[in-house]
């Protein structure tokens, strides 16, 4: 308990760090993506750490819960919904029916006559989709293209958003884990992998949902605006009180705000996955997770359980990626990389200790601390290596372009390194 | 008569041609990871990057040869350069084989703790290919460009369509169909290949006849490595050399290796033609094929095709999880994992 204690007062300590001679501006932005990375390696931890199920995939959640909220926030396009809405609802019913009539057939049906009549289902209901789908989607995307172009939202609060974004990555996860979850690890690993890359595929060319690489910008705000802040006279007040120029003092304060939503969120999910891991139900999932033979022999549904918790996971996941999104104030699907959505966020897990939500914690600010200052850092050591070289001389100049990737090497050597000598994490889950 | 002509060309020309040197590469990347597989038991997350390691170092040997004004004719130089690029992947593979993997090895780890180290040394491997060449598009490609030019095609029989090959796509054949055949003969007829073999059949019988397993280790990843080098600059000659490309490949390369049977070598490179050609073939328009074949006036409306471009992924991987589903072993019975 001390450790733990230590370990985030070093942490925190290294934070004010950052605040005292970078600024406070780069401190609270870090804390911001700190609470968030928190929140997905949380839901990663139930998946990997409760239940050892590997899902590499964790970036095609955290879009889906990020259009949640564009969804739910961006105000509706009213000449886009009348121009192909009833089109694209009815390219939707027209898939459901495919899919309904699939299952049906293939349940009632045997042997050959089973693969024919899936296969002629699935070719009818492909024409009859793009029928409807293809004049729908060009009508929409040709409403006012340069600035709209897709359907729009509900015109929601977005904080609804970030629940809208657990409940869909939940049933995106439902669909996947249903053909997904029967595979052994190492091919779940790649199926999730693959799943990750198609979801944001998809959104990078559904324009009519997402509008695709032109990007969703300006979303609402759960906090008011810099300038609004400005231009109150309280606030004037307590920025000369405290002797700050408001200016740079309303930017830290639109971050402090997000950052007390943020640490809102991330005790709720941590209170609630502690007493999850604590319970029966925990008890049953670290028994599957060990020895799931034995477990199936106990009675336990493994498969049921494995889906149950690959949706919780995926669904914190989500919520993770709302948040993502709302802090971005904008959706952007090319911004999506494996590396940094799927991988670092494993780093996290694996770093902090699996099967230990503590430890995911303090792994996941850990771990984006050293990702964001690895950058300066590299800069610094650059520098330092050029300053023995001749001036301006041409590999000085490369060493200086390639400070940035310099983190991606450091990351791998974490894990690695924390993977050899304390595979259990930093904070390791404790033996029952 | 001609429009069918035309239409064979037309057919030929976008989807023939591409589909079989891009099923050449992922075959030779899926022999790779399969390799892998069945000696050292594991999936290997880190191999896209292993690929663009041995491809970054053959660049730089191509980039020095031509600055020493070697070259060979219409040749690219890089084919002279890939004894250089195969060497420094291979010398990396061996470096994290004695630093990370051989310890799981001796400690008997689950595959999973392997699957999680892979995603260290790909981290690694990818933050060293950017340092050292940086994220951008690289062209190293030289030679003739093509051995069969559309315009030329197209005056010497008479067609309205032509047909081109570029030199690399031959190449690429030409290139995959000798690296097989020696790989076969390696495995089928040298002591070292049938150890291989014994070894990844059943470990604890081929340790029992003598055979020693670091040495089946070392050449595992020396093969591994150099195909993975030879996929890397193919399709780095075809398209272009850029570091994130190959991670994007490795999808595609994980599932000719699964779809094939995973441990299996016929079944990696059945495994890359199908997923090639399923990737062309799904997202090829047919308008103009068709309006040569259909009759007068019956010439389709739309583009004819059944999925944009930009879903290759999901057809790989839609062909992934129907084999993984209804025939876990493979096409050709590979292992199931």
């Amino acid at each position: 308990m001390i450790r733990n204690g230590l370990l985030f007062a070093a942490m925190a300590a290294a934070l004010i760090l950052v605040g005292l001679f970078q600024s406070w501006n780069v401190a609270l932005a870090i804390l911001n993506l700190q609470l968030i990375s928190a929140v997905m390696a949380l839901g990663t931890n139930m998946q990997w750490g409760y239940a050892g199920l590997i899902n590499v995939g964790i970036m095609g959640f955290a879009a889906v819960g990020g259009i949640a909220a564009v969804l739910v926030s961006m105000p509706p396009v009213p000449e886009a919904w009348r121009a192909g809405g009833a089109g694209v609802l009815l390219a939707g019913l027209a898939l459901a029916a495919t899919v309904a009539v699939t299952v049906l057939a293939r349940s009632r049906l045997e042997g050959r006559a089973k693969m024919l009549a899936t296969l002629l289902v699935v070719a009818v209901g492909y024409f009859v989709i793009r029928r409807f789908y293809d004049p729908a989607v060009d009508a929409i995307e040709a409403v006012d293209s340069a600035r709209t172009g897709y359907l729009g939202g509900l015109g929601l609060p977005i904080l609804l958003g970030w629940l809208a974004g657990g409940v869909a990555a939940a049933g995106v996860a439902w669909v996947i884990g249903k053909v997904a979850l029967g595979l052994r690890s190492d091919y779940l690993a790649i199926a999730t992998l693959g799943i990750s890359e198609i979801i944001i595929a998809i959104l990078k060319n559904e324009d009519w949902l997402s509008r695709g690489v032109k990007n969703v910008t300006g979303l609402p705000r759960p906090v008011p605006y810099e300038v609004q802040l400005q231009r109150e006279a309280w606030f004037q007040d307590l920025a000369a009180r405290w002797g700050q120029q408001p200016e740079l003092f309303s930017g830290v304060t639109v971050k402090a705000l997000y950052a007390v939503l943020f640490l809102i969120v991330l005790l709720a999910v941590y209170a609630l996955a502690q007493r999850a891991l604590a319970s029966p139900w925990g008890r049953m999932m670290r028994a599957i997770r060990d020895n799931r033979d034995a477990a199936a022999a106990m009675g336990k549904n493994v498969k049921r359980r494995h889906l149950q918790v690959f949706v919780l996971g995926s669904a914190v996941v989500g919520i993770g990626g709302a948040m993502l999104t709302t802090l971005d104030g904008q959706f952007t699907p090319g911004s999506y990389q494996p590396l940094r959505y799927t991988f670092l966020i494993w780093v996290m897990v694996i770093v902090g200790g699996s099967g230990n939500n503590t430890g995911s914690i303090l792994g996941a600010f850990v771990v984006w601390f050293v990702w964001v200052e690895a950058e300066p850092a590299g800069i610094l050591l650059m520098e330092a290596v050029s300053a023995v070289l001749p001036r301006g001389s041409a590999l000085s100049a490369q060493l200086m372009d390639a400070a940035p990737h310099l983190r991606l090497f450091l990351m791998g050597l974490i894990l690695l390194v924390v993977l050899r000598f304390s595979p259990r994490g930093l904070i390791p889950e404790p033996r029952r | 008569m001609t429009d069918v002509l035309n239409a064979l060309v037309l057919f030929a020309n976008f989807v023939l041609v591409p589909g079989v040197a891009y099923g050449a590469q992922l075959a030779l990347g899926a022999l790779g990871l399969t390799m892998i597989y069945a000696v050292l038991r594991f999936t290997n997350i880190a191999y896209g990057d292993t690929m663009a390691f041995g491809a970054m170092c053959t660049v730089f040997a191509t980039w020095w040869l031509q600055a020493a004004g070697i070259t060979i004719g219409p040749l690219p130089t890089a084919l002279l350069a890939l004894p250089a690029g195969i060497v420094g992947a291979v010398l990396l593979c061996l470096l994290f084989d004695r630093t990370v993997y051989r310890f799981y090895r001796r400690q008997k780890a689950p595959p999973v703790v392997f699957l999680i180290a892979s995603i260290g040394v790909m981290f690694m491997t990818n933050g060293l290919v950017r340092l050292i060449i940086g994220p951008d598009d690289r062209r190293f490609a030289d030679g003739g460009r093509f051995i069969v030019q559309a315009r030329e095609f197209k005056e010497m029989t008479g067609l309205a369509e032509g047909l081109a090959v570029r030199s690399t796509q031959a190449l690429t054949l030409a290139v995959a169909v000798v690296v097989v055949i020696a790989l076969f003969w390696f495995l089928n007829r040298t002591r070292m290949g049938k150890a291989m073999r014994a070894y990844s059949d059943n470990e604890d019988l081929a340790l029992l006849s003598g055979i020693n397993p670091d040495r089946v280790v070392f050449w595992a990843w020396v093969i591994a490595a150099g195909l993975a080098t030879v996929a890397g600059v193919l399709y780095g000659l075809d398209k272009s050399f850029k570091p994130f490309t190959y991670f994007q490949l490795l999808l595609p390369i994980f599932a000719a290796a699964i779809v094939g049977g995973i441990g299996n070598p016929v079944g990696a490179i059945a495994g890359g033609f199908l997923i090639a050609f399923s990737e062309v073939t799904v997202t090829y328009a047919y308008k103009r094929f068709l309006s040569y074949l259909a009759p007068d006036g019956w010439a389709p409306d739309g583009l004819v095709q059944l999925l944009s471009t930009d879903y290759k992924f999901a057809v790989s991987f839609v062909i992934l999880v129907v084999v993984l589903l209804f025939r876990p072993t493979g096409l050709f019975r590979g292992r199931v994992i």
